[in-house]
C-alpha cells in the first residue's frame, strides 16, 4: 500500500502483494490492433476512415417531441451534423426530417441505426445516389451599391425581397456549392444579417428518398423500419 | 404529502370545477358522487370506484397486460391512479423513496422476466425516479414507470410540482409518452408495457396528467400491443449465418462471450448447448453472469476490468469471438485497439445499432439470441479443431487463479464473506449488489450457475442499488412461488448509506432478505484508484463516519449483527439466513484490500494488473 492512511485505518507496509501469476510484461501479447472504430487493422488496408458528407432522410410520425427526439439523439451521441430541416410530406401526419452530416462510414451507419430505433421514425436512410439538395438563404447586405448588389443577385438567380437606403435583402436558393459561391460574392458589400434554412433533399428520379418510401404514391412507406 | 395536497387545493382552483361542468351537461343526478360529494383535501372529488376514469383504465390495462406488482410512492398528481389501485389485484409495495421504487421494479423485472412497474407523482417524485430509469436503460431492463403530472391546463406554467418529465426522461427511456386523454390512456399504458419488453428491452414511461386520470371515460382498453415495427424478426439472415458458421468451423482459438442479452432473451439453455456442442470456452460479461454455469469446465468466468485473468487472456488471444447479446462496453473491452485484436468477431444482437458500434462485427447476426444460436447450430458442420486452445485456456486458469490471502495479522477479507455465503446457500440464491469494490468481490468470489440470480447495476454503476433491488428480487421470488429462495444483498458501507431507508420497507413487508455490508469505511473503489493513480490522496473517500449498521438495523426493526473476525463469519451467516425477515450483517473488513485483477481504464485486457504496483 502506498500513500498515507488516516482515520480508523492503519497503513501496513507488510501487506500481501496481490494475486499470483506472471506480470503483464512477462505474458505473450498478440501483435494485432484495432482502430478507433473497432475494426481490426489490416496493414494492407487503410487503418482509419475518412469522414464524408452524407444526406440522411427520415420519414417520421408528426407527433409532439419528435424533433426533440431526433435532435437530442444527435447531440447526445456526438454526431457531427451540419443541418437539420423538418417539414410536412404528402401524407397527413408524416413529416420528413433531412439531416446533413459529416461522419465516417461507421458513423453514418450509427446515425441511421440509432435514428431508426426512435419509435416515431417510420423509415430512415442515406439518400442514395446523387441527392438533389437545396437550401434557402435570406441575406441582408449594405445598400451602398444597389446596382452591383442587383447584378450579383441576378447572377445567382436570387430575388430582391426588400430594399431601402441602407439595406438590401435578397433570397437565394440552391445547392451547397451555389450558396457558398453566392455568399462569397455578396461578402464584398458587407453582410449585415443572414438566415439559412439548412439543406433539404430528395433522391433523384424514381429512387425512394427514405427506404421503403414509394415516390408517386403519396410517399407512404410500405415497410416499417427494419435493419 | 399533506403539504402538496394543501398547495394543490390553494393553487389549483380548477380542480373544483368538474362538478359544475358535469351538472351543466345534465348527466349528473342526485346520487352521483361526482356532483354531490365534497371535495377532499386535495380538491379531488371522492369516487365510489364504479365510474370508469382514465385512472381505472390505466389499472385495467396494467392488469390485462399481466402486471402483478407495483413499487411506488404516493403523491398529489398520481393520487387518482393510486385510488384506482385500491380495488385492483395488483400488489402495491410502498417504498421509502422513489429511487428505491425504480430500482425495486428494475430488479423485480430482472428476476421475474416481466417488466417491473413503478409509480411516482409529478415533479420530485418523477425526478427521483430518474436514476432508476437511467439504470434500467443502461442495462436494457424492461420496466414501466408511471408518473403523475399536473393537469394538462397547467402544463408549461411552472405549476406546483411540475417537471417536464417527458423531456427529462427522453434520453433515458426506450420511449416515453405524454397521456393526452382518458379515452386512450389505457391503450397507451398497455403499449408502453409491451414496448418495454419486445426486442431489446428497456424502460418506458407514461406521464399522466391529473385531469386525464380523473376524467371519466366509456372506453375500455384493448389488449396491450407493442407499436408496429418494434417487435423485430427473431431470425438472422441465412447467408450471414452460413458465413459465420464457416468462420467458427475454421477457428483455431474460438471463445464465446455471453452478455446480458443471453439472459434477457431466455437463451441460456441454447447458449449452454451451443458452447458444449462445439466445445468452445466461454467468457461472459458482467451482466451475462449466470448465462453459463461458472463451475462448468468450459467456463472462464467474466472478462473485463476486474474479470478473471484467464478470461482476459482468452479474449485477448482468440481468433474467433462469438459475442452474443453484448454491447461491448468500455469496462469489458478496455482499450479498443487491444481488444481481441486478432479475432474475427461474430456478433449476435437483437439491436442492429449495436452491430459495429464499438467493435467491428465481421459476421453481424441481427436477431434473437436463442433463435440465432439455433440457426448457427444447424449451419455449423464440424466442431472447430481447438484442443490445443482449450489446453491453453485451462493452463491460464492455473496460472492466474482467483485467490486471496488471509494472513493472521490482517483484518477480515471481504472475499471470505462472499464465499461463506455462497457455501451456505443454494444455487438458486439471488445476489444483489450496490456498486463498488463489494460488487466486484460479489461477482468474482461467488460461483453463479443460473440466469437471473445476479442482479446488479452494471452500465450506470448506481451506488445504492443493492437494497431496493433485494426488495424487488424478494417480492419477485415470492410472487413466482419461490419463498424459500434466499436473497442476499452484498453492499458497501457507502453504497448502503445511499438507500438504507428502504430497510423500513423490508421490515414492514416482512421480506426475508439478508444484507451483508462489506464495511471498509471507505468508498473503497475510489480509495483504490486514489492509491493507484492519485498518489494516495484520499480526498473525500474516507468513510470512518459511518453509523453502526447493526444498531441501525435494529432501530428499523430488522436483525442486526456485527462481525469483526473470521470466527464470527459462519455463525453470523447462519443466524441471518435462518432469520425469517430482513437481517443486516455489518462485516468490518480489511479497509486496504484491493479489487484484483485490474485492467486500468483504456488499458489492454491481456495486461491486467495482479497487484497494485503493476498498475
Amino acid at each position: 500500500m502506498s500513500g498515507h492512511t488516516s482515520g480508523s485505518t492503519d497503513g501496513d507496509e507488510e501487506r500481501t502483494a496481490g494475486m499470483p501469476g506472471p506480470a503483464p510484461e512477462d505474458r505473450p501479447h498478440p501483435e494485432g490492433r484495432r482502430n478507433l472504430e473497432g475494426t481490426r487493422i489490416d496493414p494492407v488496408v487503410e487503418a482509419e476512415h475518412d469522414t464524408r458528407r452524407a444526406v440522411i432522410s427520415a420519414l417520421v410520425e408528426d407527433e409532439p417531441g419528435v424533433l426533440a427526439r431526433v435532435s437530442g439523439l444527435v447531440s447526445r451521441r456526438q454526431f457531427n451534423i451540419e443541418s437539420l430541416t423538418v417539414g410536412p410530406t404528402t401524407v397527413e401526419g408524416h413529416s420528413r426530417i433531412t439531416m446533413v452530416v459529416e461522419e465516417t462510414d461507421p458513423g453514418i451507419d450509427q446515425i441511421e441505426k440509432q435514428t431508426a430505433k426512435l419509435k416515431p421514425v417510420i423509415s430512415v436512410g442515406e439518400v442514395s445516389g446523387n441527392a438533389i439538395t437545396s437550401e434557402l438563404v435570406l441575406l441582408k447586405v449594405q445598400g451602398d451599391e444597389p446596382d452591383k448588389v442587383h447584378a450579383v443577385t441576378e447572377m445567382y438567380d436570387g430575388t430582391t425581397l426588400d430594399a431601402d437606403s441602407e439595406t438590401i435583402t435578397v433570397e437565394l436558393t440552391g445547392d451547397e456549392t451555389t450558396i457558398d459561391d453566392a455568399l462569397d460574392a455578396f461578402d464584398q458589400f458587407g453582410i449585415i444579417e443572414i438566415a439559412r434554412t439548412g439543406q433539404t433533399a430528395l433522391a433523384q428520379g424514381t429512387v425512394p428518398t427514405a427506404p421503403g418510401e414509394k415516390p408517386g404514391t403519396a410517399g407512404e412507406p410500405t415497410t416499417p423500419n427494419t435493419n | 404529502m399533506s403539504d402538496s395536497a394543501a398547495h394543490q387545493r390553494d393553487d389549483d382552483p380548477e380542480e373544483t370545477e368538474p362538478p359544475s361542468a358535469s351538472d351543466a351537461d345534465g348527466s349528473g343526478d342526485g346520487s352521483d358522487p361526482t356532483t354531490t360529494g365534497t371535495p377532499d383535501a386535495d380538491g379531488t372529488e371522492p369516487t365510489d370506484g364504479t365510474n370508469a376514469t382514465g385512472a381505472t383504465s390505466v389499472v385495467s390495462a396494467l392488469e390485462a397486460a399481466g402486471a402483478e406488482t407495483a413499487f411506488g410512492v404516493q403523491g398529489g398528481a398520481i393520487m387518482p391512479v393510486y385510488d384506482a389501485l385500491y380495488s385492483s389485484s395488483i400488489r402495491h409495495v410502498t417504498m421509502a423513496h422513489e429511487q428505491g421504487a425504480a430500482h425495486a421494479a428494475d430488479a423485480y423485472g430482472v428476476v421475474a422476466g416481466e417488466p417491473g412497474l413503478c409509480l411516482a407523482t409529478s415533479g420530485p417524485g418523477a425526478t427521483n425516479l430518474v436514476t432508476g430509469i437511467a439504470d434500467a436503460d443502461m442495462d436494457s431492463d424492461s420496466m414501466l414507470a408511471l408518473t403523475g403530472q399536473v393537469p394538462t391546463e397547467f402544463v408549461g406554467n411552472d405549476a406546483f410540482q411540475e417537471t417536464d418529465t417527458v423531456g427529462v426522461t427522453r434520453p433515458i427511456t426506450k420511449h416515453n409518452y405524454f397521456a393526452g386523454d382518458a379515452d386512450s390512456v389505457g391503450d397507451v399504458v398497455g403499449e408502453a408495457f409491451e414496448l418495454s419488453r419486445v426486442g431489446r428491452p428497456g424502460p418506458t414511461l407514461v406521464d399522466l396528467p391529473k385531469d386525464v386520470t380523473q376524467e371519466e371515460t366509456d372506453e375500455t382498453p384493448g389488449p396491450a400491443e407493442a407499436p408496429p415495427g418494434t417487435d423485430p424478426n427473431p431470425e438472422a439472415r441465412a447467408d450471414a449465418v452460413e458465413a459465420a458458421a464457416r468462420a467458427i468451423e475454421r477457428a483455431d482459438r474460438p471463445v464465446c462471450l455471453f452478455g446480458g442479452g443471453v439472459i434477457k432473451g431466455e437463451a441460456s439453455d441454447a447458449a449452454r448447448s451451443f458452447a458444449r456442442t462445439y466445445e468452445i470456452p466461454v467468457t461472459t460479461t458482467m451482466p451475462g453472469i449466470g448465462s453459463f454455469p461458472e463451475d462448468d469446465d468450459l467456463c472462464l468466468s467474466w472478462a473485463g476490468m476486474h474479470g478473471t485473468g484467464y478470461a482476459n487472456m482468452a479474449i485477448t488471444h482468440t481468433d474467433c469471438l462469438i459475442a452474443v447479446g453484448t454491447r461491448f462496453d468500455d469496462r469489458l473491452t478496455g482499450g479498443i485497439d487491444t481488444f481481441a485484436p486478432e479475432a474475427e468477431v461474430v456478433h449476435i444482437d437483437i439491436d442492429p445499432a449495436e452491430i459495429s458500434k464499438n467493435v467491428h462485427a465481421d459476421y453481424p447476426l441481427v436477431g434473437d439470441a436463442e433463435t440465432v444460436l439455433e440457426q448457427l447450430t444447424a449451419a455449423i458442420r464440424t466442431v472447430p479443431d481447438a484442443d490445443e486452445w482449450r489446453e491453453q485456456c485451462l493452463e491460464w486458469q492455473e496460472t492466474y487463479p482467483m485467490t486471496y490471502a488471509t494472513p493472521d495479522d490482517e483484518p477480515l477479507k471481504p472475499q471470505f464473506v462472499v464465499e461463506a455465503f455462497d457455501e451456505a446457500t443454494d444455487d438458486d440464491t439471488i445476489v444483489t449488489t450496490g456498486v463498488g469494490q463489494h460488487q466486484m468481490w460479489a461477482s468474482q468470489f461467488w460461483t453463479y450457475t443460473e440466469p437471473r440470480t445476479w442482479v446488479s447495476s452494471h452500465g450506470l454503476g448506481t451506488m445504492g442499488y443493492g437494497l431496493p433491488a433485494a426488495i424487488g428480487a424478494r417480492v419477485a421470488a415470492d410472487t413466482m412461488g419461490d419463498p424459500d429462495r434466499d436473497v442476499i444483498c452484498f453492499d458497501g458501507d457507502g453504497s448502503f448509506l445511499m438507500t438504507l431507508q428502504e430497510l423500513s420497507v423490508a421490515v414492514r413487508e416482512d421480506l426475508d432478505i439478508t444484507v451483508a455490508v462489506l464495511n471498509n469505511e471507505y468508498i473503497g473503489m475510489v480509495r483504490q484508484w486514489q492509491d493507484a493513480f492519485y498518489e494516495g490522496r484520499h480526498m473525500a473517500s474516507e468513510y470512518n463516519w459511518m453509523p453502526e449498521f447493526d444498531k441501525l438495523a435494529e432501530a428499523f426493526g430488522a436483525l442486526g449483527i456485527r462481525v469483526d473476525g473470521y470466527d464470527e463469519v459462519a455463525p453470523a451467516v447462519e443466524e441471518a439466513l435462518a432469520y425469517d425477515g430482513p437481517a443486516v450483517i455489518d462485516f468490518h473488513v480489511d479497509p486496504e484490500e484491493n479489487v484484483l485483477p485490474m485492467v486500468p481504464s483504456g488499458g489492454a485486457n491481456g495486461q491486467f494488473a495482479l497487484s497494485e504496483d503493476q498498475l
